[in-house]
């Protein structure tokens, strides 16, 4: 592949550049292999059917992780409940409504703002906001989400109204149609796909916040009683892990938790690229 | 006709307000970090708490200094960066110039994998993996120290700088490439020296952006730290991170203590703050 005509200087610098990228890239690729095989090598043969259908109960020492699955869904879908009307409305908001310049950039530099913030500030302004008003809860903890997640919702469905034709408005104005007929009718419809987006990468976020969790949600592992039980504390697989990890000691659960959550951040991830995928090759049509 | 117009107003109004959550949850959570935050460090005086050498809230005669935290978050971050943003920066180069669409594809799906792993899931892997091997390698009493927290933040930031990078790579424009090879530059010569001086904002802002996730990392950071409030003196230390310190004794503080945690915290956002700025100044230049 060299070219033999280079001068030694750059023939040098050609060998030590493609040798620091390549191992560059081996490296990247190696951890991520490494993490994914060693996680689920040491999680799999931990995960017992008695682990995840099972409480835990202190008399007994018995360890199940039911209860934080059963809170992870509920966080889950409750903070969507909540972020997807607030942030779809913001984004129809900025690409239908907004005529002024100066409020969409306020808007959208708040927007990219609150996706800088860290997690543990969430957690701490959660905790003021949320838990201090309704207790520490399933709801304070999702509510504190909510905010987390507002930004990433509203940017996947402002991209995906960005992709609705300006033709297609026209032509519902040209009808008769009034603003919000329009809205309703022509380009809601049309982000549906930056919702689903928005979902799947919220989903994966939510899955894997601790921090933010850990003073509003709180990390009691007794069983849910739906609804009543978003008003009591609860902890989510990752707090969980921690929880089991770094006060009890208990590693061989923390890696079977760790190893369905690698499991799951694999499964979203494939599921974000696949329905990327999909909408893409619909639009080309 | 004027019911429709009036409720296509108070639709109109009903956007504007959801368009402004964001807004208000920015000032929201400003105006609750300075209001919690400023009472303690009135009561412990700006300077002893911002350079106090020591951090004993719990104490007899408490001392609420938290230089130890402010210099940990910042050598653990410098660490990181050292380590991450070469590694970084030449995979996004690869990736960008180099790689066959396939192994792109491949390498780059890795790369969002890398970054959808919760952080607890590193904390635990290098809880039992790194910790033990820096106390064999390097013959400590530890391992849970600086290095193992930097090597964490090193690997977590990651994903960000290489997606952010390969991002300002591909925008390059082609022509200049172009010419590069065509007045005799080898192609590696001509991504080095032409791709990426044009792309230097956009890896800037990719650098910046590694910044703001490093220093706000908080729960791998308090499974491989050590979490004991030393002054970073020697990569082996045990040390406490700003955001550890509000996190581990949170649960258990009270009174002025707590202050001072709402105070860290406070800190903590300035930081945040500024690098957000930082990366705002460097996106603008890029897009320009």
């Amino acid at each position: 592949m060299l070219n033999r005509s280079l001068s030694k200087k750059r023939r040098g610098y050609e060998v030590l550049m493609k040798a620091l990228m390549l191992l560059s890239v081996g490296l990247t690729a190696a951890l991520v292999l490494f993490l994914l095989v060693y996680v689920l090598i040491e999680g799999i043969p931990n995960i017992t059917w008695e682990l995840i259908s099972t409480k835990p109960s202190y008399l007994t020492g018995h360890i199940g992780i039911l209860p934080d699955i059963l809170n992870t869904v509920c966080i889950v879908i409750a903070t969507l409940l909540i972020v997807l009307p607030l942030g779809v409305g913001a984004a129809i908001y900025l690409t239908e409504y907004a005529s002024n310049k100066k409020v969409v950039g306020i808007i959208e530099y708040a927007a990219e703002t609150l996706s800088g913030i860290p997690s543990i500030i969430y957690g701490l302004v959660g905790m003021l906001l949320f838990s201090n008003n309704m207790g520490t809860s399933l709801m304070a903890g999702a509510c504190t989400l909510v905010i987390m997640n507002l930004p990433t919702i509203m940017r996947t469905t402002q991209e995906s109204l960005k992709t609705v034709p300006q033709s297609y408005r026209e032509g519902a104005f040209g009808l008769g149609a009034g603003k919000w007929r329009v809205v309703r009718t022509v380009v809601l419809p049309g982000c549906v796909d930056g919702v689903i987006t928005g979902c799947i990468l919220s989903v994966g976020r939510i899955l894997g916040e601790s921090a933010a969790l850990l003073f509003t949600a709180g990390f009691a592992h007794t069983m849910l009683t739906f609804p009543t039980g978003m008003k009591s504390p609860g902890a989510t697989l990752t707090v969980a892990l921690y929880v089991y990890a770094k006060e009890q000691g208990e590693f061989g659960v923390a890696f079977a938790i760790a190893a369905i959550l690698m499991v799951l951040t694999v499964i979203i991830n494939f599921a974000a690229t696949a329905v990327q995928k999909h909408f893409e090759k619909r639009k080309n049509i | 006709m004027k019911k429709n117009q009036l409720m296509e107003k108070v639709i109109h109004g009903i956007f504007l307000v959801l368009g402004l959550i964001t807004v208000g949850c920015v000032l929201l959570i400003t105006i609750y970090l300075v209001i919690s935050g400023i009472p303690a460090i009135r009561e412990i005086g700006l300077v002893d708490f911002l350079f106090g050498k020591q951090w004993a809230s719990t104490a007899t005669e408490p001392k609420y200094g938290i230089l130890p935290f402010i210099l940990t978050s910042i050598y653990g971050t410098a660490g990181a960066i050292v380590i991450g943003v070469p590694v970084g920066f030449m995979t996004a180069v690869y990736l960008s110039k180099m790689a066959s669409p396939k192994v792109k594809s491949v390498i780059q799906s890795a790369v969002s994998l890398l970054a959808g792993i919760p952080s607890v899931v590193y904390g635990l892997v290098g809880m039992l993996v790194l910790v033990p091997g820096i106390r064999k390698i390097f013959n400590v009493p530890d391992g849970a120290s600086l290095l193992a927290a930097i090597i964490v933040l090193a690997i977590m930031i990651l994903p960000s700088i290489i997606k952010m990078s390969i991002t300002a790579l591909d925008a390059v424009p082609k022509e200049y490439e172009d010419a590069s090879l065509a007045l005799g530059a080898t192609p590696i010569e001509t991504y080095f020296r032409v791709s990426v001086p044009a792309a230097k904002s956009g890896i800037a802002a990719a650098v910046v952006l590694g910044v703001g996730r490093a220093i706000g990392e908080a729960m791998a950071v308090m499974m491989v730290a050590g979490n004991v409030p030393n002054m970073p003196d020697s990569l082996f230390q045990s040390v406490r991170f700003l955001t550890t310190a509000v996190s581990s004794e949170m649960a258990y503080s009270s009174g002025l203590q707590r202050q001072a945690l709402f105070s860290i915290a406070l800190v903590l956002f300035m930081f945040i703050m500024l690098t957000g700025a930082t990366l705002n100044f460097f996106l603008k230049r890029e897009r320009e």
